[in-house]
């Protein structure tokens, strides 16, 4: 478990204190895959630098599993930060070590590990993230899937219990992006590993995250279930990256309301009834007439949902109203 | 031909060349001994660096500055007494090489300190993240990254190196540049400053070439 106890961060520049990150309380979870969105520059960067002390705090106690690591000692702090696997936007492998002395390295450096160790170690990372051909390539000679699959192995290679994703697949192109998400999503389940994963892509928190804070300007903004905060966005930064990644223009979809008759309601479906015959049903039984003005139906990690916003006109609509909302249909009535 | 090479001793030029090689093998050596670690102490004491020391840096670059903005014929009347000091004489191939030394060690060290810049810091941040130590990472990372920089460095200085070695022909150095100033320049034998010549064009030459091999085969980008 990763505590923020009014953790905060501010840089001096020029003599006066800039703040990167304003008090911040949050808490992740053990095993949990924890997805923090944001603009560049709202802070997200920092905020999961902190974890591993790369940025040391200027304010506020991060406690890990409960321990305090904004007091260890520069030895205990390198002794902990074996146990936090990091991954990169750019990758970071080392351009003169191929995969395998790139997957040993933070094994070497760890000085506890036997040869026999480290060799078996990275022939089962190496299996693990499909890479067991390419063994002796240098960085340069792999696609950046492959790069980004290295440093997952690297990463991995000190069996960390926390995993820090820093922009893993901005990147990359979207059929690279979606294997890579993948990748984490298993290795989040196979090992219980703890996953924190920075991104301004709200997609990327949709197929793999468990929770999401979204910051803005050097503040979380919202924070919860990634079902709650992605399907019913509370604060405007939070709706802007919602509309973002289902690429909606705002103000089209005003102008598209405007023109259609009746009232307007958007029924949100999660899991078992995205899947039921509601809507025919519901208007047969009301005698409502709908057509359907935008929608959307897709997973969250593995849960299924759909989000519609319908135009209803004649017909009893408070009874339609009321058993879409016995079926589970999250209703709201937007005119 | 007899004619045209007449003034030319074929084993006096080859006891000058290998002298030529020795002052420059050797100050090479020494150079890159003392050059590296003052290279890599301005990298990492230099602002927003793993050390961040400025005062450390400031001295330091001052002094590398000093050695640096010397003229190398000044350094090398300069150095006499120092040199006598160390080695009992500044004449000879021996003598030229503290003054050698002393021109190459600090523009090499700026040419590491430049090529470790190179080195992207995501790698540095990385390495930290793995938990390593700034021993680890100047070792594991740092030198292993940039060591195509610091062998094309190490090219550069040996070429300067070379025609500093002829400079300090001057004040009684020995090797090709002694040969070409008290043979070709002070009696007028033309065709052994022509020889002398040509034969630093030919090591110099000689030296790239090994140089980019060198950076080439090192280079994994």
């Amino acid at each position: 478990m990763i505590v923020f106890n009014q953790v905060q961060k501010s840089y001096q520049v020029d003599g006066r204190a800039i703040p990167a990150l304003h008090p911040t309380d949050m808490t992740i979870e053990t095993g949990e895959v924890f997805g923090i969105v944001g603009h560049s520059g709202a802070g997200k960067s920092t905020l999961v630098r902190l974890i591993n002390l790369l940025e040391p705090p200027t304010g506020g106690d991060i406690v890990i599993d409960g321990e305090n690591i904004t007091r260890y000692s520069a030895a205990e702090l390198r002794a902990f930060r074996r146990n936090v696997g990091m991954i990169f936007q750019h990758f970071n492998l080392l351009s003169s070590k191929t995969v395998s002395d790139n997957i040993a390295f933070p094994m070497k450096l760890a000085g506890i590990y036997s040869k026999a160790e480290i060799r078996d170690r990275v022939q089962e990372l190496l299996d693990r993230v499909g890479l067991a051909d390419h063994a002796t390539k240098y960085p340069s000679q792999l696609s950046g899937g492959q790069k980004q699959r290295v440093g997952i192995a690297r990463a991995l290679a000190c069996r960390p219990t926390i995993l820090l994703c820093d922009e893993a697949t901005s990147a990359l192109d979207p059929q690279t992006t979606q294997s890579v998400l993948r990748l984490l999503s298993e290795i989040n389940k196979e090992l219980g590993l703890t996953i924190v994963l920075i991104t301004h892509e709200m997609d990327v928190v949709r197929r793999v995250c468990d929770r999401v804070a979204v910051m803005d300007a050097g503040r979380v903004v919202e924070m919860g279930a990634v079902s709650d905060v992605f399907l019913h966005p509370k604060h405007p930064t939070t709706r802007d990256f919602v509309f973002e990644s289902e690429s909606i223009d705002s103000q089209e979809r005003q102008e598209d309301l405007q023109k259609a008759s009746g009232r307007i309601l958007r029924l949100t479906f999660k899991g078992e009834s995205t899947y039921q015959p509601l809507l025919g049903s519901v208007a047969r039984a009301s005698g409502v007439d709908f057509s359907i003005l935008s929608g959307r139906i897709d997973h969250i990690k593995d849960t299924p949902y759909g989000q519609l916003t319908l135009s209803l006109v004649g017909g009893d609509l408070e009874s339609a109203m009321t058993a879409l909302e016995a079926a589970d249909v999250h209703v709201e009535v937007l005119r | 031909m007899e004619a045209l090479l007449s003034n030319v001793d074929w084993p006096e030029i080859g006891i000058a060349s290998w002298d030529t090689l020795v002052m420059v093998g050797m100050s090479l050596l020494f150079s890159v001994l003392a050059g590296l670690p003052i290279g890599v102490l301005l990298f990492l004491t230099s602002k927003r660096q793993l050390l961040d020391q400025p005062l450390a840096y400031g001295v330091l670059s001052f002094v590398v500055n000093v050695l640096r903005s010397v003229p190398f014929i000044i350094l090398l009347i300069v150095m006499i007494p120092f040199t006598v000091m160390l080695i009992g004489t500044s004449l000879g191939v021996a003598g030229a090489i503290p003054p050698l030394v002393a021109g190459g060690a600090p523009f090499f060290a700026r040419l590491v300190e430049t090529s470790l810049r190179e080195v992207d810091r995501g790698i540095i941040e990385a390495t930290q993240a793995m938990g390593a130590n700034v021993r680890q990472i100047i070792f594991g990372a740092l030198l292993p990254e940039a060591l195509p920089g610091i062998i094309a460095g190490i090219t550069v200085t040996a070429i300067t190196l070379v025609s500093y070695a002829a400079m300090s022909g001057v004040i009684g150095g020995g090797g090709l540049g002694d040969l070409a100033i008290r043979f070709g320049y002070q009696r007028f034998q033309t065709d052994v400053m022509v020889i002398t010549v040509a034969l630093l064009v030919i090591f110099v030459q000689v030296l790239q070439m090994a140089g980019d091999r060198l950076v080439l085969y090192f280079s994994r980008k």
